[in-house]
């Protein structure tokens, strides 16, 4: 078990609202991720749940019990840390090993489970390494091993891929996804990366100066933002918005037009290519066109235009619509 | 990158260090070599720096008047104790200074700081006659506890030091792991701190070892320790400075033994947090 309810959880720091008030229902083995630009609350939120923060009001139930007041310890659940916050004196088994010491375990169950963990996340050959002595994957692993013995109600994750290269980045995140699909425990997972967010997520909690924009699956923040916020925040490159007389047209404040949602060739709007990025895969252009200003453009394969190019740009797909306050029509 | 040094610039610096080093070693060579005259060439004028006859009958004398080995025991006891019981209190309280840090902290470690600043001798009488009124005069426990309130800010100080370099994270991820307070600071902040608390601890053995107004001002007899014995050299009838000098040769020697076999861990200890 392990389903999470935050009633009107408010945090402030002195006179500052970080969290003014948060309502949201994690349910039981569910992967959802906090998204948000820097500062939004994300990370305050997930210390909130994990205990590390004490709450200013509100109220926070983990398996139907209020746990607003317990200590980190007596909650259930695990965490893994963006440094990794491993111990570093200590061997990758006694990192392993420390929650169930801290539990009193027996020492033999205590090594039935390390030597499981370690096996689950291919670190039985550094069980007698210290951190100092491993990457910065192998780390990641030894943190995720010493939350996953514990066997708790729920993980949560603090940005825990910011630290690693590209490459193991894209490792990690479908090895912490599988073993979501291994363990089916509720994860947690703040990031402020929203491919990530998008390719782990079953639900997206979308936040902003610490309030919620919009919570949904993936797919449905994109298809179906609620607010310019949330259009503009999902999806890479973000979204292009256009005012004035294009939007009227459109009997909007403002429209929004995904850049893979434009084709290059024939179409209305025209203007100069100035910076054009090829992927091979993707091409990726910024055209300048007059009134509507600059336009992501995001074709597949290899676009042929280059910088200086004149080119005409036609709306290809779904065409959003914000009234003046930014939220979707 | 390291700057490339010409031939010439190395040599003057290495003269200059050689000749800061010893202006400040030279009262150490001077009492050290006046250890080994007689009492005539010790205050021969104008001074010898090396005597015409070399002698040992001065540590002779000094080990046959006095009863070294209890002076010594007296010594290692108040150090030791001292520094113990301090790092007892001084690691719980740097602990909340630096991971649970409250509006006034920075004050308070000030104005713990700012009792060093105060003479000794200022509180001497209330000092003394509460030792006096508690028993406490002339005990090896009284000068323990006495030590280890005067060095107290240094220790708290120090350790405060260390613990703000250790990230709070992994502190709580231990919270996390299910650890109490108490599990906390002992699997997880003692070990990761412990070459910081090894050198406050060395530090505070050599300040407890080399401090003299207590140790004097409150003992006589049973637990006076080596600063004691020295001064027990300077008699009313006149310096004997062979002698005294041998006196604090000998007192001076243990705690050089340990300086020079833990200079390692003191350099770092003491140049902590100055380079990150």
């Amino acid at each position: 078990m392990g389903k999470i309810q935050l009633t009107k959880v408010r945090k402030s720091f002195g006179e500052v609202d970080v969290i003014p008030g948060i309502d949201l229902t994690i349910e039981d083995g569910e992967f959802v991720v906090f998204v948000g630009p820097s500062g939004c609350g994300k990370s305050t939120l997930l210390r909130l749940i994990a205990g590390l923060e004490d709450t200013t009001s509100g109220v926070i139930d983990i398996d139907g019990k209020d746990a607003t007041n317990l200590p980190p310890a007596k909650r259930g659940l695990a965490m893994v840390f963006q440094s990794y916050a491993l111990y570093p004196h200590m061997t990758v088994r006694k990192n392993i090993a420390f929650p169930l010491k801290m539990a009193g375990m027996d020492p033999a169950e205590q090594d039935k489970r390390v030597a499981r963990a370690a096996s689950v996340l291919n670190l039985s050959s550094y069980l007698d390494r210290r951190p100092g002595q491993l990457s910065g994957g192998q780390r990641q692993r030894v943190a995720i091993g010493r939350a996953i013995v514990r066997e708790p109600a729920a993980f949560l994750f603090d940005e825990p891929l910011s630290n690693l290269d590209a490459a193991l980045r894209v490792g990690m995140r479908q090895e912490i996804s599988e073993l979501h699909q291994t363990l089916k425990t509720t994860m947690v997972y703040v990031t402020h990366d929203q491919v990530e967010a998008m390719t782990m997520a079953d639900k997206i909690v979308v936040l902003n100066a610490g309030r919620i924009e919009q919570v949904g699956s993936p797919l449905t923040l994109y298809h179906e933002p609620r607010n310019k916020f949330v259009a503009g925040f999902i999806g890479s490159p973000r979204m292009n918005f256009i005012d004035g007389a294009e939007a009227a047209k459109h009997n909007a404040h403002t429209i929004g037009i995904r850049p893979e949602h434009i084709t290059v060739g024939d179409g209305p709007w025209e203007g100069v290519v100035g910076l054009s990025e090829h992927l091979g895969s993707d091409s990726f252009i910024k055209v300048e066109v007059p009134g509507l200003g600059t336009l992501n453009v995001r074709g597949p394969g290899e676009l042929g235009v280059h910088h200086g190019d004149r080119v005409k740009l036609a709306p290809a797909g779904k065409m959003h619509r914000f009234d003046a306050d930014g939220l979707a029509i | 990158m390291a700057r490339a040094q010409s031939p010439r610039r190395m040599i003057l610096t290495t003269l200059a260090a050689w000749t800061v080093a010893l202006i400040i070693f030279f009262p150490v060579l001077w009492m050290i070599l006046t250890s080994f005259k007689t009492e005539a060439s010790a205050v021969a004028s104008p001074p010898e720096l090396f005597s015409a006859s070399w002698t040992f009958e001065n540590y002779v004398e000094v080990w046959a008047r006095s009863d070294y080995p209890r002076f010594f025991w007296n010594s290692v006891v108040i150090a030791v104790g001292s520094t113990l019981l301090g790092l007892v209190i001084a690691i719980p309280a740097a602990w909340a200074m630096a991971f649970v840090p409250g509006k006034r902290t920075k004050d308070l470690l000030m104005w713990m700081l700012s009792t060093k600043m105060m003479p000794a001798v200022a509180v001497m009488v209330p000092i003394y006659l509460l030792f006096l009124q508690l028993g406490l005069l002339d005990t090896r426990i009284g000068l323990v506890l006495v030590l280890m309130l005067m060095n107290l800010p240094i220790l708290i100080w120090m350790l405060y030091t260390y613990f703000k370099e250790i990230p709070g994270e992994i502190l709580e991820a231990a919270r996390m792991d299910g650890a109490s307070l108490w599990n906390e600071i002992l699997y997880v902040l003692t070990p990761m701190a412990i070459p910081g608390i090894a050198s406050t601890m060395l530090l505070n053995i050599i300040l407890a070892w080399n401090e003299a107004f207590w140790t004097i001002v409150l003992t006589t007899t049973k637990a006076a320790p080596l600063s004691a014995f020295i001064a027990s050299f300077s008699a009313p009838q006149g310096l004997f400075y062979a002698k005294l000098s041998a006196a604090s040769a000998m007192a001076i020697l243990p705690i050089l033994i340990l300086g020079w076999f833990s200079q390692k861990q003191l350099v770092r200890g003491l140049t902590f947090g100055a380079v990150k």
